[in-house]
C-alpha cells in the first residue's frame, strides 16, 4: 500500500514536470512574443520595452526563463503581466466565484443521473428507456452556447428575471430574501448548463453498469430466491453497480478549475474560465501557465484519489 | 450432409463446396445495423449533410458564385426567413437566387442560406481532417506501443535525443555556434554506433559503455507516459490557447484539434494489439517470415480498427462542436468566411429581434452532431462481438 502510494506519487511528479515543460514550450515557441508591441503606440518607447523585458526576465534564454517562472510560481511570487496582481491571489478570487457553479452543477449531475439511469436499466427497451436514451444523445449533441440562449430566452420572457452576471446590477438595498432569490436565479442557469452534458453521459454509464450487473449470477440467484423486485434491484444489483462510480469522485476534481469558458463568458460570470479566456486574449502568459499547471495538478490528484478509493472500496484488488 | 451417415464426415468433406458462412461480413454488418433505427437515422442525416456541404461548396465558391455568401445588402438587413426581397432597391445581381431569402438575412443583409451552405463545408472538413489526423497519430503510436512495446530504449538513445533536440533548439533560438556543436556531436555518435555495429569483432565492454547500453524504459511505457502527459492538459483550454496564439486560419484549427485528441485512439489500438499479438494467426504469420510492416498493417490493423472507428465517428461530432465553440468565442475561421459558430456568434446580439440568426445555425449544429453521435453509438453496438453472437 505505502509502496504503491510512493511509486505513484513519484510517477505523477515526473509527469507534472514534463507537463510544465510542454506547456511552457507551447506558449513561448509560438510566433509573436510578449515584448513585441504596437510600433505606432507612442507610450512604448524602446527603453520601456527593454525595462519590461528585464523586469520579467524576457531577455534571458528560454531555459532560464523556465526556471525563473516555476521558481516564482512555487514560492507564490508570480505576478500577472496585465495588472501586476499576484497570480495566485487572482486565481483564488475567481476560484471562489466558480465554486458555487461547480457545487450546484455536481449535485445536479449526481442526483439526477442515477435515478434516470437505474430506471432506464429496469425498463430496458421500453418507451421510457428509449426516450431517455434519445434525450441524452440530444443533450450531448447540443452546443452549450446554443442551449444557453434557448434557456435565456425562456427564462427572460416567461419569468421576467435577469440572469446575466452574478447578481443584478445595482440591487444594493433590496430585502435579504430578494437578494437571496436574485443570487439563486443567477446561479441556476449556468449550473444547469454545466450539468447537462454530465447528466447525459453519467446516466448512460449508470444504465450500462446496471445492465452488466443484472447479468451476473448472484442477481439471478436473488431472483430465484423469490426476493421482491425492488430488493433485487436496489440492494443486490445497485450496490455492486455503484463500485466504478466511487472512483469517479476523484475524476470530477479537474472540473473545479476547468470551469466552462463558453458558459462563463455568455453569462459574464467572473469565474475561472472567464479569467482564463481574458488572460488568453491579453496574452497574459503567467496566468495562462498557472491555470494550466493547476489543472494538471488537479487531474493528477484526481486520478490518484480515484486509484486510492478503488483500493479501499474493492476488496478484490490487492497490491 | 445427404449421405453423411454412410461415409462419415471426413470422407464427405470436399474443398470445392462453399463452407464459409452464407453471409459475408459486410452483409452481416448491414443486417445488424438495419435493426438499429436510430443509427440508420444518423447515417441518413449524415449522407444528406454531406451532399448539402458538397453542393454548398460548388454553389458558393469560385470567382462568380451562384449564391454569394459575402454579398452585403445593407438595405435588406434582418429580413426574416422566406421573406421576399424588395426588388426596387436591389440591383439585378443582388437579387437572391430563387427570389426569396430562404433563411432570412443577417445584420449586414447577407443571405443566411448561402452562409449556412458555406459553413457546412467548413464543419465537415474540420471534423474529418481533425479526426483523420488524430486517428493517424493514434494508430501509429498505439501500433508501436502494442507491437514493439517490449523493446527497450537504451540510455544512449535518450541522451542522443536530448543532445539533438537541444542542439536544434539552440539553433532555433539563434545560438548557431553552440547548437551546431551539439548537433555535430550527436551526428558523430550516430555514425560511430553504426560503424561499431557494422564491424563485428572484439568488443571491449568498458563500464561507461555498459552504462550507455543499459535498458532505460520500454517503448510501451514511454508512449503511455506521453499519453498521460497529454491527458493532463485541459483540452478545450489548450486548444483555445494555441489557436489564439497562432495566426487565425482554418488549417491551424484542424491541426490543433487533431493534435490534442489522439490519446483515445492510441489507447484503443494498443489494447487491441496487445491481445491480438498473442493470437495464433499472428504467430503463424510470423513463422512464415512475413515482415513486421506487413504483419502490422495487413494482418493486425484490420482486426484492431473497430473501436477506433467508433471513437472516430464520435470524435467527428466532438470536433464539429469544438470548432463551433471556437468560432463562437471569436477564435475560429477568420471573418469573411462563414461558419455555423460564426453565424450564431454574430446573431446573438439580435437574439430577440432576429431569433432565426441564433436558431438556424444552432439547430443545424445540433442535428449534424446528433447524427454522428447516433451513428457512432449504433456502430459500437454492431461491432460489439458479444452482441453479434446473439443473432
Amino acid at each position: 500500500m505505502i509502496s504503491f502510494i510512493g511509486r505513484s506519487a513519484i510517477q505523477k511528479i515526473i509527469t507534472l514536470f514534463f507537463v510544465s515543460i510542454v506547456s511552457f514550450l507551447i506558449i513561448h515557441l509560438a510566433p509573436g512574443e510578449p515584448g513585441q508591441v504596437d510600433p505606432m503606440n507612442p507610450k512604448f518607447t524602446p527603453e520601456v520595452v527593454e525595462r519590461f523585458k528585464k523586469e520579467f526576465h524576457l531577455d534571458k534564454p528560454l531555459h532560464v526563463q523556465y526556471l525563473y517562472f516555476y521558481q516564482n510560481l512555487l514560492t507564490g511570487k508570480t505576478v500577472s503581466w496585465k495588472d501586476n496582481q499576484p497570480v495566485l491571489k487572482k486565481i483564488w478570487e475567481r476560484f471562489l466565484n466558480s465554486l458555487p457553479l461547480f457545487i450546484v452543477g455536481t449535485i445536479l449531475t449526481w442526483t439526477l443521473s442515477f435515478p434516470v439511469g437505474i430506471r432506464s436499466a429496469i425498463f430496458r427497451g421500453r418507451l421510457y428507456d428509449r426516450s431517455a436514451t434519445f434525450l441524452s444523445y440530444l443533450l450531448i449533441s447540443i452546443p452549450g452556447f446554443f442551449f444557453a440562449y434557448i434557456l435565456i430566452i425562456l427564462v427572460v420572457t416567461h419569468f421576467h428575471v435577469p440572469v446575466i452576471g452574478m447578481e443584478t446590477f445595482g440591487i444594493g438595498d433590496a430585502s435579504v430574501l430578494h437578494i437571496f432569490m436574485d443570487r439563486i436565479w443567477h446561479l441556476i442557469l449556468p449550473s444547469v448548463l454545466g450539468a447537462t452534458g454530465g447528466i447525459a453521459v453519467l446516466s448512460r454509464y449508470v444504465r450500462s453498469q446496471m445492465l452488466e450487473v443484472e447479468g451476473q449470477d448472484y442477481v439471478r440467484t436473488a431472483r430465484a430466491k423469490g426476493l421482491p423486485t425492488e430488493q433485487v434491484y436496489y440492494k443486490h444489483a445497485l450496490r455492486n453497480a455503484l463500485l466504478p462510480f466511487v472512483t469517479m469522485f476523484g475524476l470530477i476534481l479537474p472540473g473545479l478549475i476547468g470551469g466552462s469558458v463558453i458558459i462563463e463568458s455568455i453569462f459574464s460570470w467572473p469565474g475561472m474560465g472567464r479569467m482564463a479566456y481574458e488572460a488568453i486574449l491579453a496574452r497574459d502568459y503567467p496566468v495562462i501557465l498557472t491555470v494550466n499547471f493547476a489543472s494538471a495538478v488537479l487531474v493528477l490528484a484526481g486520478t490518484f484519489i480515484s486509484d486510492l478509493l478503488y483500493l479501499v472500496v474493492d476488496p478484490r484488488i490487492r497490491l | 450432409m445427404i449421405n453423411m451417415g454412410e461415409k462419415g464426415i471426413n470422407q464427405d468433406f470436399q474443398f470445392d463446396e462453399p463452407l464459409a458462412p452464407k453471409r459475408t461480413r459486410m452483409q452481416e454488418f448491414w443486417v445488424l445495423l438495419r435493426q438499429n433505427r436510430l443509427a440508420i437515422l444518423g447515417l441518413i442525416i449524415f449522407i444528406l449533410f454531406f451532399c448539402c456541404a458538397l453542393t454548398g461548396l460548388f454553389l458558393t465558391s469560385g470567382p462568380d458564385p451562384l449564391i454569394d455568401p459575402a454579398l452585403i445588402r445593407l438595405q435588406e438587413k434582418l429580413r426574416p426567413p422566406l421573406a421576399k426581397p424588395n426588388l426596387d432597391s436591389l440591383r439585378a445581381e443582388e437579387v437572391p437566387y430563387m427570389g426569396v431569402y430562404l433563411m432570412g438575412t443577417d445584420d449586414l443583409g447577407r443571405d443566411v442560406f448561402a452562409r449556412m451552405l458555406q459553413g457546412a463545408w467548413v464543419s465537415l472538413t474540420v471534423g474529418f481532417v481533425a479526426v483523420g489526423i488524430s486517428v493517424l497519430i493514434g494508430i501509429f503510436m498505439g501500433g508501436i506501443a502494442g507491437y514493439f512495446g517490449q523493446h527497450h530504449i537504451r540510455v544512449d538513445h535518450i541522451l542522443l535525443t536530448c543532445l539533438l533536440i537541444s542542439g536544434a533548439g539552440l539553433v532555433a533560438t539563434k545560438l548557431f555556434y553552440s547548437g551546431a556543436v551539439l548537433l555535430f556531436f550527436g551526428l558523430g555518435y550516430i555514425f560511430y554506433s553504426f560503424f561499431t555495429k557494422k564491424i563485428p569483432g572484439k568488443k571491449a565492454v568498458t563500464s561507461w559503455k555498459g552504462f550507455l547500453h543499459k535498458n532505460a524504459v520500454s517503448i510501451d511505457t514511454l508512449i503511455m507516459r506521453i499519453v498521460d502527459i497529454m491527458l493532463c492538459f485541459p483540452s478545450f483550454f489548450l486548444i483555445l490557447t494555441v489557436v489564439a496564439i497562432l495566426p487565425a486560419s482554418i488549417y491551424n484549427i484542424m491541426i490543433v484539434i487533431g493534435l490534442t485528441s489522439w490519446m483515445g485512439a492510441t489507447r484503443f489500438v494498443r489494447a487491441e494489439f496487445l491481445s491480438l499479438r498473442e493470437q495464433d494467426f499472428v504467430a503463424a504469420v510470423k513463422a512464415l517470415g512475413v515482415s513486421n510492416y506487413r504483419i502490422i498493417f495487413r494482418h493486425m490493423m484490420p482486426n484492431a480498427l473497430a473501436p477506433v472507428l467508433v471513437s472516430a465517428t464520435i470524435g467527428i461530432a466532438t470536433a464539429i462542436l469544438t470548432e463551433a465553440g471556437l468560432s463562437f468565442l471569436g477564435f475560429g475561421v477568420p471573418p469573411p468566411h462563414a461558419t455555423w459558430g460564426n453565424i450564431l456568434s454574430d446573431g446573438k446580439r439580435f437574439i430577440f429581434d432576429a431569433p432565426w440568426l441564433t436558431f438556424i445555425p444552432g439547430i443545424a449544429i445540433l442535428i449534424v452532431v446528433l447524427s454522428f453521435n447516433l451513428f457512432g453509438e449504433g456502430l459500437r453496438d454492431v461491432l460489439n462481438p458479444k452482441l453479434r453472437e446473439r443473432h
